[in-house]
């Protein structure tokens, strides 16, 4: 790991201050990823801001229809929350998927979005469910917020404070994993929400979280998985590597995706 | 900028970081290079040799200690962002030349190590878990729990035989 000036704020303005202030700087909450590639000398930024002696920010509440989770909040809070699990138990079942109980107890939800790392699990609830993700300056909708692989809309002096999501009718989260890492090799998230069906998909895109629409319109129609017989995703812009092919990640998709819809059927 | 003793070359000055925290009861405090991880800070200023680092990529779970009482990879922490908060070590399980604590008599009686490198990081993903999920676990939650720790010599049979011994033992003993 290479020297770096640390910084510790105690208020989101002040560390927005320490943003402007230090060019290159970077933000630190649970640092599960930071650290990391820190230690791979992959990032090398010459400030630390640390967030985690921030108050304040890390509360899991209900605010009218929508369930508002703070930045801060760590994955194994929002796995273990009463109140997260009553509102949205596939949101409390994907942070328990997060990693290890050990990793749970340090990363954030906050520190997973504003990553945007195309295998992580938060994107596709985010986007499936059209949560809000708040920052010290804006609201922001999953689709201007998601720009691509490790790209947000995040401005230089931007941090994420909180993400608000609508309570949906039904929802389920399926995750087939990466043996070694854990990682999702793919993910489908599925939402039926007032406003309709939303079916995204986490690692197996090459620009990281995306919806899938055709499998959303048949799922409009009828919310049940044979609904999505005979629909299959193009290979075409899925990741291929070592873990799998394209193909087998294109085929994947319709068989969590199904998965999926049994899941939050079963569930209600 | 300072002249480096050791080849006259320039360096440049390391911004250090104070920090006190509370490890296994004790209050210590600590003057060091912000990039110091809290494993290398246990090991090399403290000299509390059993957290180890195994893969040091937060995977094996070797370095596995409690901050503020909650289970986290060591090797994935800095240990400024520890400053000010509650460590817990292997070595703070249980007092020196007190019994052990249970879930260590647990992983002896029903020999739940071979080499013994995993072993510190196993116990505390263990304590931590027994925390958690109460006394009685089934072997499927153990193995599940045991995602993050790493053993190369026991194909696991018997941690999960320790770990639910040692988890009821904890019940009945004072040792937290």
């Amino acid at each position: 790991m290479y020297e770096f000036k640390y910084h510790r704020p105690s208020t989101v303005r002040q560390a927005a201050n320490l943003l402007i202030k230090n060019e290159d700087a970077k933000l630190i909450a649970g640092g599960h990823t930071l650290v990391p590639v820190m230690k791979q000398r992959l990032a090398a930024p010459p400030h630390i801001i640390d967030l985690s002696h921030i108050e304040g920010v890390d509360g899991i509440e209900m605010k009218g229809r929508s369930l508002v989770i703070g930045a801060l909040a760590k994955h194994a809070a929002v796995a273990a929350s009463p109140i997260v699990g009553e509102a949205i138990p596939a949101l409390a079942e994907l942070a328990g998927l997060i990693g290890d109980p050990a990793v749970r107890h340090k990363g954030t939800i906050g520190g997973s979005l504003a990553n945007n790392d195309p295998t992580a699990d938060y994107p596709a609830a985010v986007m499936a469910l059209g949560a809000t993700i708040t920052t010290n300056k804006r609201k922001l909708k999953p689709e201007e917020f998601f720009q691509g692989l490790f790209t947000t809309a995040l401005e230089a002096d931007e941090i994420i404070t909180k993400v608000s999501f609508p309570v949906p009718k039904k929802a389920a989260y399926i995750k087939f994993r990466n043996q070694a890492s854990r990682y999702a090799l793919v993910g489908v998230f599925v939402a039926r929400l007032p406003s309709g069906v939303r079916v995204t998909v986490t690692g197996a895109g090459s620009d990281g979280v995306f919806r899938v629409e055709e499998f959303e319109a048949a799922l409009q129609k009828r919310f049940s998985p044979k609904a999505l017989d005979g629909l299959t995703v193009p290979a075409e812009g899925l990741n291929s590597d070592l873990h799998g092919s394209a193909e087998y990640r294109a085929h994947l998709i319709g068989v969590l995706a199904k998965r999926a819809v049994e899941a939050a059927n079963n569930r209600a | 900028m300072t002249v480096s003793p050791r080849n006259g070359t320039r360096t440049k000055r390391v911004h250090m970081a104070k920090i006190s925290m509370i490890v296994n009861g004790n209050p210590v405090t600590g003057n060091i290079d912000p990039r110091t991880l809290l494993v290398q800070f246990l090991r090399e200023n403290l000299r509390l040799t059993g957290t180890h680092v195994g893969c040091d990529t937060s995977q094996c779970g070797a370095c596995v200690v409690h901050l503020d009482g909650k289970a986290v990879k060591s090797c994935t922490t800095l240990a400024v962002m520890a400053d000010g908060h509650e460590v817990k070590t292997i070595e703070g399980l249980a007092a020196d030349g007190a019994p052990l604590h249970p879930m260590q008599e647990a992983f002896r009686e029903h020999h739940g190590l071979q080499c013994g490198f995993c072993t510190p990081g196993m116990i505390m993903t263990a304590v931590d878990l027994v925390h958690r999920k109460g006394h009685d676990l089934s072997d499927h939650l153990i193995r599940e729990e045991l995602e993050g720790n790493l053993c190369r010599c026991t194909g696991y049979q018997n941690i999960v035989a320790s770990i639910a011994a040692g988890a009821k033992a904890m019940a009945k003993s004072d040792l937290a």
